[in-house]
């Protein structure tokens, strides 16, 4: 599986990394043996079909299946050379550093500033709040559209401008990498569009993973994909992990190559 | 063929016709069982406006005629002093100088006083209002020819002088000032003591227990079964744990209150807590579980902990929830009686509670006690206790209306 | 690298220090708390247990008492030594039964009118009445009954038949009263039928009459018969109506004309008075509800079972 991985990261090292790692909900395994490593400053996509354990493994990246009964993580994932599973690492302080873009936009139901500000208030920044939210805005290519009623309810944006926001709201607590779920699903194309070119933007600075249905996203958006399938026993595996115009120019499995042209059942 | 489909569609074949019949009549019977339900509380409610309202018979034990030949609301103070200190005995006269500054309460006050202990007017007979309505030419009659000196009036029983005057044990005088104070003292402390606990509990089963825990399970169990066990228990319990197990606590002993039992608005109030207690947790983890969970998986993706994410963000959607789940809880402590009797409210009470560890008597107490007295007066002044009760319960539950409103809207 | 990612706005000196399990004193100070919240039910539940059963024991123990006579015997005289609870039970009994003969088919045609035939707007005005019902504190019946149904039932029977005290206006009114209940809950369970259910009953030719009596009735059966439950348990443990009308002192009949004290009714009498400690009378309170508490509990969980059974058939 390791050998899969062909090009070694220019700093010599990964942003996070996640090796043999298998994922129940209760009994069912929804994701057996995944090694995946993630390089620094890049964008990640994670494709397959439905079912197939993306979100699933996403959230393994920032624990946030430790909310969902029954879930358990097998295997590790390394990250600063830690495993976040091991027992002495606090998953509250793992989302600060890793942070997460949902699929369907949930700002707070609070003003526009508040929905920036609240996530550097509660991890303890002391600047300057109003410099914060507004370098945040402008970086999440939001500041034009909202600086004139930063006291506005949040839920008065359109969908677009809100994931943009959830976006926003994500980077002002300075994370590391930016995890995000389908984060497009919800919105139309142009809207897609202005967030896929703020993730590029983002990702000279943030290390991107994204899960996606959009095969032209994120073939349009990635630097990386990796492709995942279901076993037979309805389990996840990860069958091709590769450089995103590789991937899917000359897919090495015929399974990827089945799914990229369309021919999968 | 085209005349066979006719009458297969047709509503007017017998078979048809006897099963929409049927269905007609069952479809009456079932509007019917509302209908039932509405006019009895038509029924209820007319009954007590029936018997808060209508004629009665008076007579003056001492005619103010007699006292002045002035309408005493005319007299000055000197004067309603003077026929105070004439027509009473010098014991009598100094009790009341004790209870009522005479020198300064306001002159009605003073006029009132006057007409309770002087004129002491008695209500010989007193008729409902829909009698009082369509049968006053007769009550006129026999008043003149049963009591020849008695005014007859329209009394509303429900009026000013019920509402601020204390217990009594004479109808015409008695009112529900105490009743009040004393539930409104007993609904505090209920409040008090079954917010926090309710919406703590509330918030410690939907975000922190994990419901395959043993434990967990227990207490969700325990708490639906709570809420089924009848009031009048929580009032046993009440008596063999707050009045007097916990007497010295309840009863303000061991802060240095004298002369108290365990029979406290305390001791009550926090059988009201323990009572409103599975109610309003059933109804604030509703308000709780209502919650969008994509609000809470955005706090914790910022990294957020567990009580940062509930109190900034489940807390304050859920509040209007949780206040209108309250106030229901709340709206039925205030009419419960039974476990009132129990922890040993008090009937006949003349002072205001003045804190917590005093006796007390409250609304549905006097209601309780005035309807099980015979005489009919009894029962007016029940009557309009129950109004009133009725009332405080009303806007309880329109401000209960408002909150769900304004929730839902958004 | 003068990106964002690489500023350190966390004191902390490395990461792998970052991300080390710390302890949250106020989170742990506060699920502690909540947690308390959550045991202060148990302690209740135990402290009723407990309460009840020690005072029964010290009940049974007093000489004259037996478990036997108790449960078997038809006065209920402490004065002269007779401990025989039949009666408080059989009237109890009474009143329960009139009040779900009105109560039930009441309840469960209202019920079936909301769930089936009110358009939403009329369910809308109708509802919330029956919400009033529902709220109106249990003296404000009794009163009701005393001044309403007793008069309207020695009208109609005769002075002489009824007594001014007797269970059968306690109970009617009892019913009035638990109406509200059994209908809002038949109605849940009507409701949690799945519309495809009614659908292919009107697929097959049925009125409407035919699918909500044939079809959406029985299978919301479970859940109408948890309501009915509820409604006897709540009957049983009714109070204040039955303290204001159906009588005081205990008395062995089934006259519904008679006046008859319940369970409720007497403890409600006994412990009205200055009650003091340690006496039979005290004592015996705590036996009755301790009866009355495993009858109202026993009730609860039956329909808490069959309700969930019929939840678990829809979901
Ligand atoms: N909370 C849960 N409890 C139990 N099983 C779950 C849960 N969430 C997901 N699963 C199961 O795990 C498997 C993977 O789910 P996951 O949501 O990760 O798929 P996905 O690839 O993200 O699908 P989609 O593209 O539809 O979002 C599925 O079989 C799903 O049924
Ligand atoms: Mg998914």
């Amino acid at each position: 599986m390791e050998n899969q991985m062909n090009h070694q990261p220019q700093d010599g090292q990964f942003a996070i990394q996640a090796s043999h790692m298998d994922i129940y909900y209760g009994n069912f395994r929804a994701v057996k043996d995944c090694s995946l490593e993630v390089l620094p400053r890049k964008i990640t996509a994670i494709i397959g079909p439905s079912g197939c354990g993306k979100s699933t493994v996403l959230r393994a990246f920032n624990r946030m299946n430790d909310f969902i009964p029954g879930c358990r993580v097998e295997g590790g994932i390394l990250f600063h050379g830690q495993n976040i599973y091991a027992p002495d690492v606090d998953p509250v302080q793992v989302r600060k550093l890793i942070g997460m873009v949902f699929q369907k936009p949930n700002p707070f139901p609070k003003s526009i500033y508040e929905n920036v500000a609240w996530g550097a208030r509660i991890n303890g920044y002391t600047g300057n709040m109003d410099d914060l939210v507004e370098e945040t805005l402008v970086k999440a290519a939001l500041w034009d559209e909202v600086k004139d009623n930063l006291k506005k309810s949040a839920l008065a944006l359109s969908g677009g401008q809100q994931q943009r926001l959830c976006i926003a709201r994500a980077l002002a607590v300075k994370p590391e990498i930016i995890l995000m779920d389908e984060p497009c699903s919800a919105l139309d194309p142009i809207a897609t569009l202005k967030i896929e070119d703020l993730m590029r933007e983002l990702s000279s600075n943030y290390t991107i993973i994204i899960v996606t249905h959009n095969m032209q996203q994120a073939a349009r958006a990635s630097d990386y994909t990796a492709f995942f399938t279901m076993d037979p026993d309805r389990s996840g595996i990860m069958v091709e992990y590769g450089e995103t115009s590789q991937l899917f120019t000359r897919p090495r499995d015929q399974r990827t190559e089945d799914y990229i042209t369309g021919r999968f059942g | 063929m085209i005349n066979g489909h006719e009458t297969l569609l047709s509503s007017q074949t017998p078979e048809m016709t006897r099963r929409n019949r049927s269905a007609s009549l069952w479809q009456a019977i079932f509007f019917g069982a509302i209908v039932i339900g509405i006019i009895m509380l038509m029924v209820l409610l007319a009954t007590i406006v029936n018997q808060a309202f209508g004629l009665v018979i008076i007579v003056d034990k001492v005619p103010a005629a007699a006292l002045s030949d002035r309408p005493l609301e005319e007299l000055s103070r000197e004067e309603l002093t003077t026929i105070l200190q004439n027509r009473l005995s010098k014991n009598r006269f100094k009790t009341i100088q004790r209870d009522h500054a005479i020198e300064t309460m306001p002159l009605s006050d003073l006029v009132n006083l006057v007409i309770d202990n002087v004129v002491q007017p008695q209500v010989k007979k007193s008729y409902p209002l829909l009698q009082s309505i369509l049968n006053r030419s007769e009550i006129l009659e026999l008043a003149k020819s049963d009591y020849p000196d008695a005014r007859v009036e329209f009394r509303s029983w429900l009026n000013r002088r019920f509402l601020t005057s204390t217990m009594s044990p004479r109808p015409e005088t008695a009112g529900v000032r105490t009743a009040i104070m004393g539930s409104a003292l007993l609904i505090l402390i209920t409040i008090v003591v079954a917010f926090p606990l309710g919406v703590g509990a509330a918030i410690y089963l939907e975000e922190y227990a994990d419901s395959r825990r043993w434990i967990n399970r227990v207490i969700q169990t325990n708490i639906d079964n709570l809420a089924g066990v009848p009031s009048i228990i929580y009032g046993i319990l009440g008596l063999a744990i707050f009045v007097r197990a916990l007497e010295p606590l309840t009863s303000g002993a061991a802060f240095g209150v004298v002369g108290q039992n365990g029979r406290t608005v305390l001791s009550a109030g926090l059988t009201m807590a323990l009572l409103i207690l599975p109610i309003l947790i059933i109804n604030a983890q509703e308000a709780i579980r209502a919650v969008p969970n994509s609000l809470r998986q955005a706090s914790y993706g910022l990294g957020a902990t567990k009580w940062q994410t509930i109190w900034f963000h489940v807390l304050p959607v859920a509040l209007p929830g949780i206040l209108t789940g309250t106030i229901l809880a709340v709206s039925r402590a205030i009419g419960e009686t039974a476990p009132l009797i129990i922890v040993g409210a008090s009937t006949l009470i003349m002072k205001d509670p003045d804190g917590v560890f005093s006796s007390f008597t409250a609304l549905p107490i006097q209601i309780y006690n005035w309807t099980t007295r015979p005489q009919d007066t009894f029962r007016n002044i029940a009557a309009a206790a129950i109004l009133v009760l009725l009332a405080l319960l009303l806007s309880l539950n329109a401000a209960a209306i408002l909150l769900r409103n304004r929730f839902s809207r958004q | 690298m003068t990106s964002i990612a690489r500023e350190n706005l966390f004191k902390a000196p490395s990461r792998m220090e970052f991300l080390k399990k710390r302890f949250r004193k106020l989170e742990f100070g506060i699920q502690a708390f909540l947690f308390f919240c959550g045991f202060v039910s148990i302690l209740t539940t135990i402290g009723i247990v407990f309460e009840l059963g020690k005072e029964s024991l010290l009940f049974f123990q007093t000489p004259g008492v037996n478990l036997v006579e108790f449960f078997t015997t038809t006065t209920w005289q402490p004065s002269i030594g007779q401990y025989g609870v039949l009666p408080l039970v059989t009237s109890t009994l009474m009143t329960s039964t009139f009040a779900m003969l009105i109560a039930l088919p009441l309840g469960l045609a209202a019920a079936i009118y909301l769930s089936e035939y009110a358009d939403p707007k009329v369910r809308k005005v109708l509802k919330p009445i029956l919400e009033i019902l529902a709220g109106i504190p249990t003296v404000v019946y009794g009163y009701f009954a005393l001044t309403f149904m007793t008069p309207l039932l020695r009208g109609i029977f005769g002075q002489q038949t009824v007594q001014i005290y007797n269970t059968l206006s306690a109970g009617l009114v009892m019913g009035i009263m638990i109406l509200p209940l059994v209908a809002s809950m038949s109605e849940d369970a009507l409701r949690a039928v799945p519309r495809a259910l009614r659908e292919a009953a009107y697929g097959v030719g049925a009125t409407k009459l035919e699918t909500s009596i044939q079809v959406v009735l029985p299978a919301a059966l479970s859940g109408i018969v948890a309501a009915f439950i509820i409604g006897i348990s709540r009957a049983v443990g009714e109070t204040m109506i039955v303290a204001v009308a159906a009588g005081a002192g205990p008395k062995f009949t089934f006259n519904p004309f008679e006046g008859a004290e319940t369970m409720t009714g007497y403890i409600a009498r006994i412990s009205g008075g200055d009650l003091s400690y340690d006496t039979p009378d005290y004592n015996s309170i705590f036996a009755i509800g301790l009866l009355l508490f495993v009858i109202t509990l026993g009730l609860n969980i039956i329909s808490r079972t069959i309700s969930r059974r019929f939840r678990e058939v829809y979901e």
